[in-house]
């Protein structure tokens, strides 16, 4: 076997590596680089400007956690907006529950959406369902027009260095609040507390999230493929708490398979490190 | 000559590789002697600020690589000479004045010309004539001077020497410049233009006509706004019944013997770029500009206004890469929503007035930040809006100039608190912002009526600057009359 090695480097100074079987995909979009991978550990992966956004064998773990927390706390989510999710992993989730009328699915680049499609199945599938409405346009430009329309608003975006950057400011989430119905809930992808720079990201994110909304929480999953493992996910809202207002018994009356989620976990992933407790009360 | 060469940036980098030993000034040899600079700006940067030398050139006295970047932008821009400026376009509005009058000459003057052009007055000894600017009451903003203004001023002042004309505005309004520019010629009046705001004219398509189209004899171009090079650097643009040798000893007069070749090689790979992808560059940055015209507009309140502001006279075209947002019908000043932006939303924008703000669009923008504005300014209309307050009257005040501005300038003057100085002649500057009206000028006489406008500023919260008194509770003015 050729020693090929697909790197990703966490810092300057780590390197996450993933021995490849080999390249399937690349190509340069109008708004990133676009790689999908072949290897014998986590199956086939995509990445984006070079860092890592999925692989087959982790990526249930996140589409569970930034989808079924929302989906257990509100009873009457029916119209969802899912910004970014180009790869149809959180659509999938989302596919998942009847009750849901619409799937506005709003990703920038659409040779995302097409790559997935022909590369990661396991994923895409969620485009197949008839309530998913793909919107190829700027998450920000489309959010702006919305008024009180949505449930949820999904914000499943790559990290704030590149086209994702629009997704991480105050704008971005005052337009959200303004888009989101009277019992709206707005789930992000909120970065890692651990490296530096991640770090950065994250407080940048929950600052401006808490000058924005009523009530914001953050809870987090462990992720391998990620940078540290250790990844966290933002809940906001106009007034649903993510533990008082949870209904467990409602939502595991739904029977929805799930691998990584249950909630028991979704109360436990509310709880949170003192160093991340403390990073994140500096900035509310 | 080809657009396609650099001559002078070529060079550059034929020294930079050529591995000559420096012992010459800077003294810091390539970033080698101050570490911290370098690792803060960068080793190609320090390696390439080095001293006028034999195959560099000299600006004083170009007659090589030098000569040859000038003669390819004067061709660029369609002038008949063009010199590299290193002081800014402040020294290129100066050079164009201290070039064509002296010392008791009139020179006529809109009066919200830029500082710098009464600084040149102070220095040469000239005397304004100026022609007060048509204002738009609705949304608040100077626009530009009206032919028939310009007829009066002439037949006024048949002897002025010259014509100075800001052209585009700030807010990138034009005057009707080939008509001044006839006007003037036919009383044998130089026509310079202070085309700050302008560079773009010469390379997009469908943009207002440029200084040097419309006949101008002079143009200073800020080429560090629209056109992408470094700050401070400028070009001065003449025409063919200009003297250039002339010009360049006034030039040398007041500009630095030791120029930046980092200036200087921005404004040469600047001209070259503009030259061959200008059209391309600019016809994106109106794109820009027109769908964030459209998209904030729909927002409803804001109005960010465009070509039908024109009215055939003073706003006689409209510069469609600008992007000013008139912001009263939300009960917000300009310079609050400008504050807001740079506060709440981490973005910066050129500058706030009483009733608008204004967006540098250029060719370095992109798409998402677009939005961000677009995006942040439905949020403060979503968060802040409120009833619409009445903003205060910005009025040009006709001055009455009794002295030439440096006759007052370097006069025998007194400090009065400000209500003793009706009739008194002032001796300096009293600029008010916003909205960059000048109050008073070096020469002027004040008038009880200029100091109800001083108080009635104050006390609306304009910034009031020039005057030694920071508070403007007082003014210098000149003794022995009164």
């Amino acid at each position: 076997m050729d020693d090929l090695w697909y790197s990703e480097y966490d810092t300057p100074n780590v390197r996450f590596s993933i021995r490849v079987n080999a390249q399937l995909h690349s190509e340069q979009s109008d708004y990133q680089k676009i790689a999908v991978y072949d290897s014998p550990e986590f199956g086939r992966f995509l990445t984006l400007d070079g860092v890592l956004m999925l692989t087959e064998r982790d990526e249930f773990i996140y589409h569970e956690m930034i989808t079924h927390v929302p989906m257990a706390v509100s009873p009457d989510i029916k119209r969802v907006l899912l910004i970014g999710g180009g790869d149809g992993g959180a659509a999938r989730e989302l596919g998942k529950y009847p009750d849901i009328e619409q799937i506005d699915v709003v990703e920038i680049d659409r040779r995302v959406v097409a790559v997935c499609k022909q590369y990661l199945p396991q994923t895409a599938c969620g485009f197949d369902n008839p309530k998913v409405q793909l919107h190829f346009n700027d998450g920000l430009r489309f959010v702006r027009s919305a008024e009180e329309e949505y449930d949820l608003i999904i914000v499943d975006s790559t990290d704030p260095s590149g086209p994702g950057e629009v997704l991480f400011t105050k704008e971005f989430y005052g337009n959200c609040m303004k888009a989101l119905r009277r019992n709206g809930i707005m789930v992000n992808q909120h970065e890692s507390p651990f490296y530096s720079e991640d770090a950065k990201a994250m407080k940048a994110a929950h600052k401006r999230i808490v000058s924005v909304f009523p009530l914001a929480r953050v809870y987090q999953a462990h992720i391998p493929t990620y940078p540290s493992g250790q990844w966290l996910f933002g809940f906001a809202s106009k007034g649903l708490h993510p533990l008082k207002n949870l209904d467990a018994e409602r939502w595991n009356a739904l029977g929805i398979p799930t691998r990584y989620y249950n909630t028991n976990l979704h109360r436990g992933s509310f709880y949170l490190a003192n160093y991340i407790e403390e990073a994140l009360r500096e900035n509310e | 000559m080809k657009q396609n060469q650099a001559p002078l940036y070529e060079a550059l980098e034929r020294v930079r590789d050529g591995g000559l030993v420096p012992f010459d000034v800077p003294g810091h040899k390539r970033g080698k002697g101050n570490r911290e600079l370098t690792e803060f700006l960068g080793e190609r940067c320090l390696s390439v600020d080095v001293n006028s030398m034999k195959p560099l050139d000299n600006l004083c006295h170009p007659t090589g690589v030098l000569k040859e970047a000038e003669a390819l932008a004067a061709q660029a821009f369609g002038a008949a000479h063009a010199f590299f400026m290193v002081g800014g376009t402040t020294s290129s509005v100066q050079a164009m004045i201290l070039s064509h009058v002296k010392a008791g000459e009139r020179i006529i003057l809109p009066r919200n010309v830029h500082q710098s052009a009464i600084n040149a007055l102070v220095l040469c000894g000239a005397v304004p004539v100026y022609i007060n600017p048509q204002t738009d009451k609705k949304i608040g903003i100077a626009l530009g001077i009206s032919v028939a203004d310009v007829k009066r001023a002439i037949a006024e002042h048949p002897e002025a020497k010259a014509i100075l004309v800001n052209n585009p505005t700030y807010y990138g309004i034009c005057s009707d410049l080939k008509q001044i520019t006839r006007l003037a010629h036919a009383q044998g009046m130089k026509v310079l233009v202070d085309e700050a705001h302008g560079t773009h004219f010469y390379f997009g398509k469908d943009m207002p006509v440029s200084a040097m189209a419309a006949g101008a004899d002079m143009a200073a171009v800020s080429m560090h706004k629209s056109g992408g090079s470094l700050t401070q650097s400028s070009i001065l643009l003449c025409g063919e019944h200009v003297n250039a040798h002339y010009v360049r000893q006034i030039i040398n007069l007041t500009q630095t013997t030791s120029a930046s070749y980092l200036l200087l090689s921005s404004l040469d790979i600047s001209r070259r770029n503009l030259a061959l992808r200008g059209e391309e560059l600019f016809e994106k940055v109106k794109r820009f500009s027109q769908y964030a015209r459209e998209e904030i507009n729909k927002l409803g309140d804001y109005y960010a206004y465009g070509r039908e502001l024109c009215n055939g006279d003073s706003a006689f075209d409209f510069d469609a890469t600008k992007l000013s947002v008139n912001t009263r019908a939300l009960g917000l000043a300009g310079i609050e929503v400008y504050d807001i932006l740079r506060e709440e939303y981490d973005i910066q924008v050129e500058f706030g007035d009483l009733g608008n703000i204004l967006a540098y669009i250029s060719l370095g923008d992109k798409n998402k930040h677009i939005e961000r504005l677009i995006s942040a300014l439905g949020e403060i209309r979503r968060l802040y809006k409120r009833p619409v307050r009445e903003m205060p009257e910005s009025e040009y005040i006709s001055p009455d100039v009794a002295l030439s501005p440096q006759a007052a300038f370097y006069g025998d003057k007194q400090s009065l608190p400000l209500a003793q100085c009706a009739g008194r002649i002032c001796a300096e500057f009293v600029m008010c912002y916003p909205p960059g009206i000048p109050i008073l000028g070096p020469g002027e006489r004040v008038t009880g009526e200029i100091i109800a406008y001083i108080r009635y500023a104050k006390e609306k919260g304009c910034l009031l600057t020039g005057p030694e008194s920071m508070d403007v509770s007082s003014l210098n003015v000149l003794k022995g009359e009164g």
